[in-house]
């Protein structure tokens, strides 16, 4: 079929596929670097880590556990690793569009150029906001419904591995073979086998459907436990806002995230076994793609944001020192924020040619969106207003959202408009107002959510100044990274460009690469905080509830025992452990054995087999495809036949625990 | 009051209590497996969706090769329909014996279900395998891309269905019909009526209206 066509001429071997050494990018001399580094990092990671003898504590306590707040925290790792990567791509493509001007051509040639730009959106939504988020929501979430885990323990395991999974086969593609030279969307034909005949693009393809496994797994998973793991007696309008933002996030990912498998699935036909759904020929019609890819879009960038508003909404009222104003408002802003996110995807789009009664529509829906955001601004501004309002790091960056989110959405309505937004289609206004939201509404909340939780996890804060100095520099930076995109973009810069003539834009660009450095410096700043800290823990350490907090996560011990809560609490309303402590609560002497569920490495061995899967996919090693593709089933068969998958802790282990985490 | 209720939580069922739910990691839950199914089997009714509006939009592009009057029979697939329905109710008679306890009425019922899945199969597998032998196959136009993608996924969700029924078969044998099997021919047969229910969409929206 048209494989064998698309890719004539190409020799493919029985053993290796399409894979040869003419792959290996060793002429390229800033990816042997890359390489250089990354193997010497990595080898002396594993050298201490053999050194200190710490493999099996790593394979134990956490490769395989399928603890909730274990695998929020490897969540939050990665998501932490992956940023790195997706930064660095970002720096090289403010130096390449700050030299790249009036006839000069950079340092990066087209084609790893726009490898470059695709791999930084790929990253940093899929690997770094998505991992972010999805860390946070593992994390917190369960704790503040008084809960012992998730609904599907082993499920939350498997899905984190499968993440990782799709995170290592973006990664080979930096030294083995290439990645998508198509924008973070793919759009065919660019994408179908016609235009894209490399490697890359299956890449991109088989690293977001393995990824795309986990989410969908997850999704489900954290909708089960809010609806079926609640403490007795917590109503849905008594659960904290960040948890009702979970929910909605969760609905929003199981309803989206069907749509990227099925589009990304029927690119993969087309590029497989020659089926015509995006060709140009045969009928196939490439608008389908667009229309179904952004149906995905557009809900996941309020994945995205959702439960970041919540974090916001938990850190306004805690250092605040009020219960959060207007928690109804927020409940029903959120959940037709939700609603709404499926009925605007076409904005993406305007200039698709579809009328004027269809973009007016879609431009109406759109805008209708920034009412609920709306109400959300001012419920934060109206908790702050008359509180007792601490500026530590976490309200810091709440109160930098505030201003640098309501910006970026007002650039988002103006967007909304038809007419404007043919003028700015593709242009740079886009590149800056999507980083306005994203960095000011994702990044900041991350950060915010990081500086909060961290004494929960690790029984100590971070420390103060670098926390500060983190803040400052990311903001700052935000803002001399991305004003002069604005600029840009109005004068008709359109994205994604190698070089340009035009060499009066230079000087907006090299600005832009100046806030890239201070964004540098920022995360510079995180690392040496996470460093500094670490290694004063003793003079950091904090009792379980340092910031006066008002949810049930603020209860257990930091970092918490396994099981979370020593007994089950009777929730009677909203801000329950806030009510638990102006009653003065002790937990009672008695203790009854908890029922917990056992770690597996069924899921971590499932997620191997996968990337194997999609590496031999990648490279039409068909053996190897089959052969993995047979494991993963005879793995997932083999796993159900294990019915001994929970234990109990017995009541002396939780009373001793809990004696030690009081003393301590 | 305080928020602990001691007596309660001296009293946290026990064992007993807590062993009766597979997945129940805190006292006073429900298993949350059923809702969790539910969510999952309305996930992929969602992938379904796409492949049904890709044929909607799609259907029509014949690109001058065979169109749907030059390759359906109505005859052939009221049989390959007849035979996936009738699984579907020979799946309910598994749980009803199931319900009541007999453990090998229930895996006979399974047995017969899984004949007629696999009958069921059999025949998609021969039609796919006449379309593409005539020169229908899944690259002739965009109309057949989107008529293999839309029946082969039902097929391998059907296919997938069977193994686990399989699966279901032997640990029914091994451990008879334990609360943690019950719940798992439950949940296999909501998969499975879930997929008859989006096999009448396929039968009525690719079938019988484009033969019209």
């Amino acid at each position: 079929m048209s494989t064998e066509v698309a890719n004539a001429g190409e020799v493919i071997s029985p053993i290796f596929g399409r894979l040869t050494l003419d792959w290996i990018p060793y002429h390229e001399p800033i990816l042997i670097g890359t390489f250089a580094g990354v193997a010497l990092g990595g080898l002396a990671v594993l050298a201490l880590m053999t050194y200190f003898r710490l493999w099996m504590p790593l394979w134990r306590d956490w490769v395989t556990s399928v603890d909730h707040k274990k695998i929020g925290i490897m969540y939050m790792v990665l998501g932490f690793i992956m940023m790195v990567r997706g930064f660095a791509d970002a720096l090289m493509m403010r130096a390449q569009q700050a030299m790249a001007a009036g006839g000069a051509t950079g340092y990066l040639p087209p084609h790893h150029f726009d490898q470059v730009f695709t791999a930084h959106g790929v990253i940093m939504i899929f690997f770094v906001a998505m991992a972010f988020v999805t860390g946070i929501m593992n994390y917190v979430m369960p704790a503040q419904i008084g809960a012992r885990d998730v609904a599907f323990p082993f499920l939350n395991n498997f899905s984190f591995w499968m993440t990782v999974a799709g995170a290592l086969l973006v990664n080979i593609s930096l030294f083995v073979g290439e990645f998508g030279r198509v924008g973070w969307l793919a759009f065919p034909p660019l994408s179908g086998a016609a235009y894209s005949t490399g490697p890359g693009m299956d890449y991109y393809l088989w690293s977001l459907q393995i990824a795309g496994v986990g989410t969908t797994l997850s999704g489900i998973n954290l909708i089960a436990t809010i609806l079926k793991m609640r403490a007795p007696g917590m109503k849905l309008m008594d659960m904290s806002v960040f948890t009702w933002t979970t929910l909605c996030t969760n609905v929003l990912i199981v309803a989206a995230f069907p749509v990227l498998t099925a589009s990304l699935a029927l690119l993969t036909l087309d590029r497989y076994l020659g089926t015509h759904f995006f060709t140009n020929d045969f009928g196939g019609n490439a608008m389908m793609y667009i229309n179904l890819i952004w149906i995905w879009g557009h809900p996941e960038v309020y994945i995205l944001i959702i439960p970041c508003f919540g974090i916001f909404s938990e850190i306004v009222a805690t250092f605040s020192g009020k219960p959060l104003f207007g928690y109804k408002a927020m409940v029903y802003a959120t959940a037709c924020i939700m609603v709404l996110s499926f009925v605007v995807w076409l904005h993406h789009f305007f200039t698709m040619g579809s009328g004027a009664n269809v973009n007016t529509f879609f431009g109406i829906t759109t805008m209708i969106i920034s009412v609920p955001t709306g109400v959300k601004i001012f419920n934060w501004l109206f908790t702050m207003y008359k509180g007792q309002v601490r500026l530590e790091v976490p309200m810091l960056w709440t109160i930098g959202f505030l201003v640098t989110f309501t910006i970026g959405g007002m650039t988002g309505v103006l967007l909304a408009v038809p007419p404007v937004d043919f003028q700015l289609h593709n242009t740079l206004f886009l590149i800056a107002h999507f980083h306005n939201v994203i960095i000011g509404g994702v990044v900041f909340a991350v950060y915010a959510a990081v500086s909060y939780w961290w004494p929960k996890a690790f029984g100590f804060k971070l420390d103060d100044r670098l926390g500060k100095a983190t803040f400052w520099f990311w903001f700052i930076g935000f803002w001399f990274a991305f004003m002069p995109l604005y600029a840009l973009g109005l004068m008709g810069v359109t994205r994604r460009m190698n070089s340009y003539a035009d060499a009066a834009w230079q000087p907006y660009f090299i600005v832009a690469a100046f806030g890239a450095l201070l964004i540098l410096c920022g995360i510079l700043c995180t690392f040496a905080n996470f460093g500094y800290s670490i290694l004063n823990r003793k003079k950091l350490a904090c009792g379980p509830d340092p910031w006066n907090g008002r949810t049930l996560e603020w209860a257990m011990q930091s970092p918490p025992a396994p099981y979370n809560f020593p007994q089950e609490i009777h929730v009677r309303g909203r801000d329950e452990f806030w009510r638990m402590k102006q009653e003065g609560f002790t937990w009672a002497e008695s203790y009854a054995p908890i029922h917990m569920p056992k770690n597996t490495a069924t899921g971590v061995l499932l997620a191997a087999f996968a990337l194997a899967f999609g590496f031999a996919m990648v490279w039409y090693i068909w053996w190897l495809a089959g052969l993995a593709f047979l494991a993963m089933i005879a793995i997932g068969i083999g796993h159900t036949f294990n019915y001994n998958r929970d234990y109990f802790i017995p009541a002396t282990t939780v009373a001793a625990t809990e004696a030690k985490g009081a003393t301590a | 009051m305080t928020p602990f209720d001691a007596t309660r939580a001296g009293a946290i069922p026990g064992l007993a209590a807590a062993q009766a739910h597979d997945h129940d990691h805190g006292a006073g839950h429900s298993s949350p497996t059923a809702i969790g199914f539910w969510i999952y089997l309305m996930s992929d009714c969602i992938i379904f969706g796409c492949l049904f509006a890709t044929y909607a939009v799609l259907g029509g592009n014949y690109a001058g090769g065979p169109g749907p009057k030059d390759l359906f029979e109505p005859g052939f697939v009221a049989v390959e329909t007849a035979l996936l329905l009738i699984s579907s109710v020979t799946f309910g008679l598994a749980m009803l014996k199931a319900e009541a306890g007999a453990r090998g009425a229930t895996m006979a019922w399974l047995v017969v279900t899984a004949l007629f899945g696999a009958g069921f199969i059999g025949m998609e597998v021969y039609e796919f395998r006449h379309l593409v032998h005539i020169g229908a196959g899944p690259d002739r136009s965009a109309f057949l891309s989107a008529f293999f993608a839309l029946v082969g996924t039902h097929g391998l969700h059907v296919t997938a269905g069977l193994i686990w029924l399989v699966t279901l078969l032997v640990q029914v044998g091994q451990r008879g019909l334990v609360p943690a099997n019950m719940q798992r021919l439950s949940t296999l047969s909501m998969f499975w009526h879930f997929l008859d229910l989006v096999w009448i969409g396929v039968f009525s929206f690719v079938y019988l209206v484009r033969l019209i």
